[in-house]
């Protein structure tokens, strides 16, 4: 067994594991951190990978943004000793089905594939590769996708300000109707 | 040939009269409407009588023969290249002759209205009512073919209809007035499979056509035969039938006596003189093809006319309301005038029968309009219909009294008035034709008599009742059409009617057989003597006779039970058995797979409306199922 | 550094986070849940474009900037995601996925 097999195997099982306690725990601040721990095995995966860049972006970014965020939402719509009552269990039996089904599916598509591999010498991927590729135009740069999604924070934030805003007379004669 | 185009305008006027007073009659004062429509009349009767003149002392005799001269036609409706229905104007020796008497009689039943009908209400309607009436009834008599002789035929049934349920707020004058209605096209029905086989056969629809003694009618032989019967008879049959109904023969009789619900002058116009002789004057107008072609009809016709006569006239015997005993009259008389021309020959003298219907039926017009007339006046008088409660009129009311006097004659048939002579001509036709139909009629003449006498002695004879309040005499309005019917009565039996009306058109010499004309006097002074002995006086006897003959008279006072009988097969056999498994059909089976498309499309809808129920996790599994099944698909099933 | 690890293992992994996510998508209640649930989905499809580069291309670097896109709008996404919930949470005041059913017949 060599090393990175091993460490697959552990961030493959937390990623499992935590991820199916993700969608059945019945306490919600637990679901948010299984959430964390899937990231953190994820963002593993990414080192094992050998992409550093997108590991951090995802530890900073996933790990600590969008987890934080949602904590903050839950405690903001006061449900977190709130203990959910259990599914039905005929959407649950449907669901699972239909899921199971459909992951059956898509593993024995892939394992039937051969995937071919491109015999060119890997790129080396650091930090001066990223930036150039980012910011370069030509065929390998990735300028105007960078800028959309500067248009799109910007949308985002914008958005999210308009929609949670409160006190707005608008805002409240439509909820006191 | 001269111009009769003239002519058009016997129709136009009452139609325009009927128009103006329908429309505007409610604007107008009564008295207006009233003058409007009468007016109306007298031009048309003008007209006919000016028409009248000019045909048969003028025109229409050529080479000794009158001439059917077309005054107008035109094409209105073409079927196929043979056949096509007209609009036209024929004029003959009947047609004319029916032109004179409906429009003498609506004249005068239009003046008499003015003081019988004063301050009804709907005086306006009834008076546009007649005059479409007058408008039908002379569209019918002077039409070219026979298809529009039926258009016009349905016409009168419809004013008639609307007159008969003149007071509609009368559940019994509606019901009257269902019951011709419903009686007359039940047997217009046949009427209409008869044009139809006939205009199949002969490949026309025109009269002047159908009655030529070369033409398709007549001459066409070897056609199918059906039940021992050629196609031509049964066709002749069901026309006959036809004019049944709308004539009043037996079985189809039914629905005038009931007809009296309408107002007197109704009665009169066209329960007596007028609608009621259609039957006669369609198998007059086809009389040739009924001689040649089917002759069995005419036996059949012959029967038919007198078991009628002797039926109505049985029972005119029993009844005391004095319009029923009238209509039952008119039923019997029709009964002859049919019958005569059942026993009927063609050409000459042999066709005395048809002459003497012809003639009967114009003195019939005049006797019997002023007999309903003079009821009128009398109920107008007394203001019951029930001769039980009355007596001892001709003190009260004089005149109406002498002009019933005269019309009662004429119906017994004495000379020298006009019931007279054509009563004889018709027991003469018979005598020679057939013995026992001779000798049905012969009864019949004396019951006539007899009820007649039973009824003028009942009403102004005998004594003096208690009356409400003391009746006197009608106005002029309506004393004076009685005085000019009973001149008509009287004198019409001197017109050279055998010169101008025949079978073929040409003038014979008719005399009177005295062997004939004696015993039909002997019976009707025998009738009379009968009526006068039980009724002039008032007595027991008539109480007595009627409890000796206790069932037979039963049996007549309640009409044989025909109503009864009827009323039985529609309800227990038509409704119960054939319209009710119908109406259950339709409700539920043909009714049933409509709405159970609705139900269908409706549960369906309600269960697939929750596909769309706003729920996001059900879109998401509707989603993510259909995707993994597309991707099953278009994996393993689309190569 | 790959070798040993077959591509296929990296994709059944993501196979089974990507599943689960639609299960706790379509199962949960809580729309907050129903938020984590999606970035489940959203993770599983960056690990597969990242094997995928690496494993079949190397030399470009097409999925890394493809998942480094995703990250950001996953982001955004549930921003915007986190004030709706605050918005239907002050309308009925509890955070249920069936209550947001006006779209409906």
């Amino acid at each position: 067994m060599e090393g990175n097999q091993i460490m697959f195997a552990v961030f493959a099982i937390v990623i499992i594991v935590f991820s199916v306690l993700t969608v059945t725990s019945r306490k919600i601040l637990r679901a948010a951190v299984s959430l964390l721990f899937v990231l953190i095995a994820t963002a593993g995966l990414y080192f094992l990978l050998n992409y550093q860049f997108l590991a951090a972006v995802q530890l900073t970014l996933y790990a600590g943004g969008i987890v934080v965020l949602i904590i903050f939402s839950i405690l903001l719509t006061s449900q977190i000793s709130h203990k959910f009552e259990p599914i039905e269990w005929k959407k649950a039996l449907f669901t699972a089905l239909a899921v199971i089904g459909g992951a059956i599916v898509v593993i024995t598509t892939i394992l039937k594939h051969t995937f071919a591999a491109d015999t060119a010498a890997a790129l080396e991927v650091n930090m001066n590769v990223i930036g150039k590729s980012l910011l370069g135009t030509g065929t390998d740069g990735y300028v105007l996708p960078f800028e959309v999604i500067s248009v799109l924070l910007v949308a985002a934030m914008i958005g999210a300000i308009v929609i949670a805003k409160k006190g707005s007379p608008v805002r409240d004669e439509e909820k006191n109707k | 040939m001269a111009d009769f185009g003239y002519t058009v305008w016997i129709l136009i006027v009452p139609f325009v009269a009927f128009i103006v007073l329908g429309l505007f009659g409610m604007k107008l004062k009564a008295r207006i409407s009233g003058l409007t429509g009468t007016t109306a009349l007298a031009i048309v009767t003008a007209l006919s009588y000016a028409t009248a003149i000019r045909y048969f002392w003028g025109a229409g005799l050529v080479d000794g023969v009158f001439q059917k001269i077309i005054a107008t036609n035109s094409t209105w409706l073409t079927l196929t290249d043979h056949l096509h229905i007209d609009m036209g104007i024929l004029l003959d020796p009947i047609s004319v002759m029916m032109l004179v008497v409906i429009s003498t009689v609506s004249f005068m039943v239009h003046i008499y209205s003015l003081g019988y009908m004063k301050g009804e209400k709907g005086f306006e309607r009834y008076y546009a009512f007649l005059s479409l009436f007058t408008f039908s009834m002379m569209g019918l008599v002077v039409a070219t073919n026979i298809f529009q002789m039926y258009i016009f035929w349905e016409l009168v049934g419809i004013s008639s209809y609307l007159l008969i349920g003149f007071y509609y707020s009368r559940p019994s004058a509606v019901a009257a007035s269902k019951k011709a209605f419903i009686v007359t096209r039940f047997a217009d029905m046949g009427f209409l499979v008869g044009i139809l086989i006939l205009s199949f056969t002969t490949k026309t629809f025109d009269f002047v056509t159908l009655t030529d003694l070369n033409g398709p009618a007549i001459t066409s032989t070897g056609g199918a035969v059906f039940m021992g019967m050629s196609v031509m008879t049964w066709s002749m049959i069901l026309i006959f039938v036809g004019g049944a109904g709308k004539s009043a023969m037996f079985p189809l009789h039914i629905w005038l006596p009931d007809a009296m619900e309408g107002p007197t002058p109704v009665s009169a116009l066209i329960h007596a003189a007028t609608m009621v002789v259609a039957g006669v004057y369609l198998v007059a107008r086809m009389f040739p093809v009924y001689y040649f072609a089917a002759p069995e009809a005419l036996h059949i016709i012959a029967w038919v006319g007198a078991f009628s006569s002797l039926f109505a006239a049985v029972i005119a015997t029993t009844q005391t309301d004095i319009k029923r005993v009238l209509a039952y009259s008119t039923i019997s008389q029709i009964g002859y005038m049919i019958f005569s021309l059942g026993v009927s020959g063609y050409g000459g003298h042999d066709g005395l029968g048809f002459m003497a219907s012809n003639w009967h039926l114009f003195n019939h017009a005049m006797f019997k309009a002023l007999l309903f007339l003079g009821a009128g006046s009398v109920i107008h008088a007394v203001h019951s219909n029930y001769m039980t409660e009355m007596g001892g009129l001709r003190k009260h009311l004089p005149i109406t009294n002498i002009t019933f006097l005269i019309a009662c004659l004429t119906i017994a048939g004495l000379p020298p008035l006009s019931g007279f002579f054509s009563k004889d001509e018709i027991l003469t036709a018979a005598f020679h034709h057939d013995k026992v139909l001779f000798a049905i009629e012969y009864l019949v003449a004396g019951l006539t008599a007899f009820y007649m006498f039973r009824l003028y002695f009942s009403i102004f004879h005998g004594h003096d009742r208690q009356y409400e309040h003391k009746p006197h005499e009608s106005p002029a309005t309506m004393t004076i059409p009685l005085m000019i019917l009973a001149f008509g009565s009287v004198f019409s039996g001197f017109l050279p009617f055998s010169s101008l009306v025949t079978s073929d058109g040409a003038p014979f010499e008719s005399h009177i057989e005295w062997s004939v004309a004696v015993p039909s006097i002997l019976i009707a002074l025998a009738g009379i003597t009968v009526a006068w002995v039980m009724y002039k006086k008032e007595t027991t006897l008539p109480d007595r006779l009627a409890a000796t003959f206790k069932h037979s008279y039963k049996w007549a006072y309640n009409k044989f039970y025909i109503d009864e009988l009827y009323l039985f097969i529609t309800k227990k056999v038509i409704f119960k058995r054939v319209s009710q498994p119908v109406a259950w059909f339709d409700r539920h089976i043909v009714d049933g797979t409509m709405n159970g498309i609705a139900w269908v499309t409706q549960t369906v809808s309600n269960r697939i409306k929750g596909l769309q129920s706003g729920q996001l996790q059900q879109y998401g599994f509707i989603f993510v199922s259909g995707a993994v099944a597309l991707v099953l698909v278009f994996i393993y099933l689309v190569k | 550094m790959n070798q040993g690890v077959p591509l296929e293992f990296y994709i059944i992994v993501a196979t089974i986070m990507f599943f689960t996510g639609i299960y706790g998508f379509l199962t949960r209640r809580n729309l907050i849940t129903i938020l984590m649930s999606s970035e489940l989905i959203l993770n599983s499809v960056n690990i597969n474009f990242l094997a995928f580069n690496r494993y079949l291309f190397p030399a470009k670097l097409d999925g890394h900037f493809f998942s480094l896109f995703v990250i950001a709008v996953a982001a955004s996404e549930a921003a915007v995601a986190i004030a709706i919930i605050i918005s239907i949470y002050r309308r009925f005041s509890n955070i249920n996925v069936e209550n947001v059913n006006e779209l409906k017949y």
